[in-house]
């Protein structure tokens, strides 16, 4: 009566979980450059000094726009400073902004999307009817009417603004996961065993609808340095003597064309870091899907 | 026997391979057959034998990864190797196909007229705009739609299921094709809606000379429709013949197992239960209705009362849309009640009291019909079947894992599927873990819902053994929410029938079957299709009595 299992299973011999998930390249290819970039964050005057100027605010304006010459091997910016050196004091405020920002939309976004999805009727409606004020609100003008009303603007605060005005996609999109995963027919069979709501969101509904978040919220990341980059350029975001990588991309974008190689560092660092999260955040739901873990 | 007729299509060592990353996957390994002209031949096997897939190699549609080895020649032309383009000429006037759902192959934002117009406009471009919709309506009519003048300005949605597969076939007519591909084509659609599209397919051999491949897993179909048979099996053809051939002497062991693993009407006495005081389940004056007073109301279950005592099995049939499945729901709480009382073991449904119904709910399991989505993928096996332990019953230790495997063992699976996911299981192993999962807690009273409509029929067979065995061991109640009458009749103890949210007819399970009383569940008997090819012809004559 019993169902044979054949005796050799290749899969069953490879490590499952997490600990396969590590020994991938997809793993620890992405999270050796993130490590990287957050060691610059943390510590940035080792970095800073490989090449003998480690000073961000040592500037020259003689040296504006200036190619690469010993000692500053990627050249100077418009003020002079040195664009190694600045790109890696940089990593601080952008890598924060970047994820708290998007830490902050992502948890209003679970929060709304799962009671709009999961409750139905009037909070469904409530919370739909908020997320479309807040996509049809122009964005630039709130953070302009609400950055000018805080009067210290630190990475704290533009990341707040910066997360509190970037949920409603990520609602919308977790709202929709939950929908489909509500009426699927485990949480149903959940529902009839008895089990309390707390444990149906938690092991039935949340594992299996928060994907698709994960992989916008990834995204988003890079979206929220460069959208604090365009604050900034509007003078609203992060104020100077402030170094971030936004703020070198803005300054850098002015004088593109007769100098592009100031736009090279931070917007490479950027790039880089965004893929990372990007590659990262799926290789981590890959280990955490059984369904992909063969 | 296509000597004489010439043969239309004939397939030979047919070899079909799948590039999944590098690895080679043989879907079809190697299959011959012919297909004679104004013949009707059906191509039978389980889901994985390999028969759909040998179809779409036919017409050139197999995705990118995959290489055909072999020769398919249709009128003595070898299309195997032939362009896009000189495929796309033979596609829809040569060969045509229609598939399994055909509310969801219809375009939902235009008419049904417009499409077959389409269609007609396809294939014979220079065609005036009135006459190509003066074919149109010469198609449906020749489908059998009623009024088809008014039906082509109608939307897919406005049409049943039956109706927009009599339109799929309409559309796949347009260019007169010699050849009809039908994959599983009444699979989606009721048992008497199944019957009436059957008919349609041999009324256009007949009348226009029109051969039909027929894919499907339904030996009914097969003995009710096909002139030839070729039964599939893991990418190769085990048997080929007559269909009465197949049906009276089959020679492969294959044959044999497909045919007997098929419920059959009327093999079982009736058993006789003690009538006993108080029922298990006990519904009354029930009423559901959906939707508000924007939307429209809309009745799905309308005065229906039933009960079932202890270790009775009542089998609820009737066809989509009938209501069966919302009583399922409203017993187990997730269907708005309108009006009505559900007692389950004398508790009220709707009772205030939040122990009293946290408790009734420990008393009932459910299994539900989707094997795909009826376990949590992100759970194994074992902590699917504990789950209810765990949270319920509050089971720790080794009294819970041993009790996970009592259960596991009870529906066939032994120790090493424990740390299995979901996905890793076929669908019937998926449904005995549902069926697991149900009874873990011990339950009064279970709520199958077509736990087994979307299996292949021998794991239907195996499902439904380990169903009865269990239901003898441990003497639930049960309610069997089904739309097969062979799978009811060798199952249930008592019969409801529901129609349009009414129960039409109800009575212990010979008395139902055997001689109905009322038109309605005539008619459905009439029109579940049997496996035997004799017997089929005799009941169709009778049903177009009916």
């Amino acid at each position: 009566m019993a169902d044979t299992l054949p005796i050799v299973t290749p899969a069953r011999h490879q490590p499952r979980g997490l600990r396969a998930v590590l020994r991938r390249p997809m793993f620890w290819l992405p999270a050796a450059v993130l490590m990287l970039f957050i060691a610059m964050a943390l510590l940035p005057a080792p970095f800073a000094g490989i090449f003998g100027n480690g000073d961000p605010r040592a500037c020259n304006l003689a040296d504006s726009a200036a190619g690469p010459r010993p000692g500053h091997p990627f050249g100077f910016d418009l003020q002079g400073c040195d664009l190694w050196a600045n790109a890696v004091y940089g990593a601080q405020a952008s890598i924060t902004v970047g994820v708290v920002a998007t830490l902050i939309a992502l948890g209003i976004a679970i929060v709304l999307g799962t009671l709009a999805g999961l409750r139905g009727g009037v909070v469904d409606w409530l919370i739909s009817r908020a997320t479309e004020v807040f996509l049809g609100f122009p964005f630039l003008l709130a953070a302009i009417v609400v950055l000018n009303s805080v009067g210290e603007r630190t990475v704290w605060t533009v990341s707040l603004v910066l997360g509190v005005f970037g949920w409603p996609t990520m609602a919308r999109l977790m709202r929709a996961s939950v929908r489909s995963i509500r009426s699927s027919e485990y949480v149903l069979a959940a529902r009839t065993m008895g089990l309390g709501p707390a444990r149906i969101i938690s092991r039935y509904v949340l594992p299996n609808s928060l994907s698709p978040v994960f992989i916008l919220a990834t995204i988003a990341i890079g979206a929220v340095i460069v959208a604090e980059s365009s604050l900034t350029y509007l003078g609203i975001g992060l104020q100077p003597p402030a170094i971030s990588w936004g703020l070198q991309i803005a300054a850098g974008s002015r004088i593109f064309q007769s100098a592009p190689h100031v736009l090279l560092l931070p917007s490479g660092f950027l790039a880089a870091t965004v893929l990372s999260v990007i590659v990262l955040g799926d290789a981590l739901r890959a280990g955490s899907d059984p369904r992909r873990l063969q | 026997m296509t000597d004489d007729t010439g043969v239309l299509l004939a397939v030979r060592s047919l070899r079909v391979a799948f590039d999944l990353e590098g690895d080679s996957h043989v879907g079809v390994a190697d299959v011959s057959f012919e297909v004679g002209a104004g013949e009707i031949l059906a191509i039978v096997g389980e889901s994985g034998s390999g028969k759909s897939v040998a179809s779409m190699a036919v017409l050139g549609l197999l995705p990118e990864n995959a290489s055909v080895e072999g020769a398919i020649e249709f009128e003595g032309r070898d299309i195997l190797g032939l362009s896009a383009g000189e495929l796309r000429g033979i596609r829809g006037s040569g060969i045509a196909m229609i598939f399994q759902d055909p509310v969801a192959a219809l375009n939902p934002v235009f008419t049904v007229g417009f499409q077959i117009v389409e269609a007609v406009r396809a294939q014979n471009g220079g065609l005036p705009k009135a006459q190509a919709r003066r074919r149109a309506v010469e198609l449906l009519e020749l489908v059998g739609i009623p009024d088809a003048e008014r039906r082509l300005d109608s939307y897919p949605h406005q049409l049943s299921g039956g109706q927009c597969q009599r339109v799929m076939i309409a559309m796949a007519l347009a260019g007169e094709p010699r050849l009809l591909i039908a994959d599983e084509p009444t699979t989606a659609l009721d048992v008497t809606v199944q019957a009436e599209i059957l008919d349609v397919l041999r009324s256009l051999r007949d009348r226009v000379g029109l051969s039909i491949l027929m894919i499907t897993h339904d030996m009914g179909v097969v003995a009710d429709i096909a002139d030839r048979v070729v039964v599939m099996k893991e990418g190769n053809v085990v048997e080929r013949g007559n269909v009465a051939e197949i049906f009276t002497r089959p020679q492969a062991e294959y044959t044999h197992r497909l045919l007997s693993a098929v419920p059959r009407f009327g093999g079982r006495d009736d058993a006789t239960h003690a009538e006993s005081t108080e029922a298990t389940l006990s519904v009354r004056s029930l009423v559901v209705e959906y939707g508000g007073r924007l939307r429209g109301l809309v009745r799905a279950v309308d005065d229906v009362s039933l009960s079932v005592a202890p270790g009775e099995i009542l089998g609820v049939v009737g066809e989509s849309g009938s209501g069966k499945t919302t009583i399922g729901r409203a017993v187990i709480g997730l269907a708005p009640v309108t009006a009505g009382t559900i007692e389950v073991c004398g508790v009220d449904l709707a009772t205030r009291d939040r122990v009293a119904r946290q408790r009734m709910r420990r008393r009932v399991g459910v299994v539900f019909q989707n094997p795909a989505t009826s376990l949590n993928p992100r759970f194994s096996v074992a902590e699917t079947v504990s789950e209810p332990l765990r949270m319920i019953a509050r089971l720790r230790g080794s009294e819970l894992s041993d009790r996970t495997d009592a259960l596991l063992a009870s529906v066939g699976l032994d120790g090493r599927w424990r740390e299995r996911y979901s996905h890793e299981l076929s669908g019937g192993q998926r449904q005995r873990v549902a069926i697991a999962r149900a009874v873990a807690l011990d339950p009064d009273l279970l709520i199958a819902d077509e736990p087994t409509s979307a299996l292949d029929v021998s794991v239907q067979a195996r499902v439904l053994d380990v169903f009865r065995e269990l239901q003898e061991r441990l003497g639930f109640a049960c309610v069997f929410i089904s739309h097969d009458l062979a799978v009811v009749d060798s199952l249930c103890d008592s019969v409801a029938v529901m129609h349009r949210g009414r129960v039409v007819e109800q009575g212990s399970r010979a008395r139902v079957l055997f001689d109905p009383a009322e038109e309605y569940t005539r008619r459905l008997i009439a029109s579940a299709p049997v496996p035997d090819p004799a017997e089929q012809r005799l009941r169709r004559e009778a049903r177009r009595a009916v």
